[in-house]
């Protein structure tokens, strides 16, 4: 079969595929949106909080979130593999090969990626605005609800990235997921699954899928960016 | 209760053990309208950040009366901050503390004081920078401060929207609130001030009530500083260049 050929197969997969190819892009978007929902709930307070208070150790902390912006997913899954599997300090819940195990390794992937570009943001902002807030008897913890608001178009992109991220990823789903059918399969390790089978029409419909996911995303950043640019928002 | 509001203590300032202001005794009358000056990096906005609170003094303390309370204030700086909401909302946002019928009320009154009452609902970061100037001391008087700190507020003005700032300033310690500003501007020092207060690599030169501060300067450096706009007695001036 024609590169061309192939491409043609996986469109028409696409349209003619039933239960299967639902249910793995289901729980690919349950795992990330879970995970990015959890990784904004604890990344964007943290961000805040390095954003507008200095105590000892900031600088340190700033430098290690960065620096785990950019942690490699295999290394994720196995730290994650080691805490839930059985004789791991988690292992009585028995979460190792669960959708809720790619939650976790998820959260651990797009927490510091929330928490690093939600400061950046946070903090020019604060630049911008934190005197006079203070001028107005607010005080910092009091400030950061309206810091928030103000920079929510940069923060929903903060959100979107941690979000193209989750979808995209494999290693550690992989680790800690098992790829297990009808259980733990998401889009990227079906993928990888059906490359190594051969069954390359398979994987390249999957991959079509992603790629439409992660347009739409590209495509809400973009648009807020611009929205807010409209606006004079941030 | 004293009527010194503020009053400086032995106040020293620093950073990374950088003295930039240093050995501030002054106080300055309640109510009164000050105009700090001084050159470019001698301590004007650190002075008044110390004052407003924005900035804990390294040594010393700020009492204010007989506490070291700091009374109702706010400030309006150089280049002005408009949160990304409406003009209405900027002003509503600093009254927070207050029942909303009379946030609403407050603000819609500060307005019609600023004329703005046209903008109201345009978005506070689009408006011109002369504009969003009035807008930020619209919402200082909004909130009804005992004391206001004005940061070079004409710095980046045109003389039109100068003239409207001086107005502005002036009405509002005309109704009862006390003044402390900085600026560069000599001629509008002059005609705002009751007392100047100069300043110089972070120390407290001259303070003087306005006429004297520009007829019979307390410092040659002080001479120096105003002797480019202002005709000075010569004989102040070789009187000043004598002393040690």
């Amino acid at each position: 079969m024609t590169d061309s050929q192939t491409f043609l197969a996986a469109f028409l997969l696409i349209f003619q595929w039933g239960g299967d190819l639902w249910e793995i892009i289901g729980l690919s978007l349950r795992v990330s949106f879970t995970s990015v929902a959890i990784s904004t709930l604890l990344g964007l307070p943290l961000g805040a909080l390095l954003a507008v208070e200095r105590f000892r150790g900031h600088h340190a902390i700033t430098i290690i979130v960065n620096t785990m912006m950019s942690l490699p997913p295999v290394v994720v899954g196995l730290f994650v593999y080691i805490l839930l599997s059985r004789s791991g300090p988690l292992g009585v819940f028995g979460l190792l090969f669960t959708p809720t195990a790619m939650v976790i390794a998820q959260t651990f992937l797009i927490t510091p990626i929330v928490v690093a570009l939600s400061r950046q943001h946070l903090q020019q902002e604060w630049d911008r605005v934190g005197e006079q807030l203070c001028s107005f008897n607010i005080s910092r913890i009091q400030a950061m609800p309206t810091l928030f608001w103000e920079t929510r178009a940069a923060l929903a992109t903060v959100v979107l990235a941690g979000f193209g991220r989750a979808i995209a990823e494999i290693g550690a789903v992989m680790i800690v997921g098992g790829n297990i059918d009808h259980l733990t399969r998401v889009m990227t390790t079906a993928i990888a699954l059906e490359t190594s089978k051969g069954n390359l029409e398979l994987a390249m419909a999957l991959g079509v899928v992603l790629l439409i996911l992660a347009l739409l995303v590209n495509a809400g950043v973009h648009w807020l960016t611009h929205w807010s640019a409209r606006r004079g928002a941030g | 209760m004293s009527s010194a509001y503020p009053k400086f203590k032995q106040v020293n300032f620093s950073i990374n053990g950088t003295p930039l202001l240093k050995d501030l005794n002054l106080s300055l009358a309640r109510g009164s309208l000050t105009v700090v000056l001084g050159p470019n990096g001698s301590g004007k906005s650190l002075f008044l950040r110390l004052c407003h609170g924005l900035l804990k003094p390294s040594d010393g303390e700020v009492l204010w009366g007989d506490s070291a309370q700091r009374p109702p204030q706010t400030m309006v700086f150089q280049k002005p901050v408009m949160l990304r909401r409406s003009a209405m909302d900027n002003i509503m946002y600093a009254l927070r503390n207050y029942p909303k019928p009379k946030r609403v009320e407050c603000a819609r009154q500060a307005l019609k004081w600023a004329g703005l009452e046209d903008i109201a609902g345009r978005m506070a970061t689009v408006l011109s920078g002369g504009q969003q100037q009035r807008l930020a001391i619209a919402r200082a008087w909004a909130l009804q401060p005992e004391i206001l700190f004005l940061d070079e507020p004409t710095a980046s003005l045109d003389p039109g929207a100068c003239d409207y700032v001086e107005e502005h300033v002036k009405a509002m310690h005309e109704s009862g609130i006390q003044i402390l500003m900085s600026t560069h501007n000599l001629a509008q020092a002059r005609r705002l001030a009751q007392q100047i207060i100069f300043i110089q690599d972070g120390r407290v030169m001259a303070q003087q009530p306005v006429e004297e501060f520009f007829t019979q300067p307390a410092c040659v450096e002080a001479y120096e500083f105003i002797r480019r706009e202002f005709v000075i007695d010569e004989s102040a001036a070789q009187r000043l260049h004598k002393e040690p």
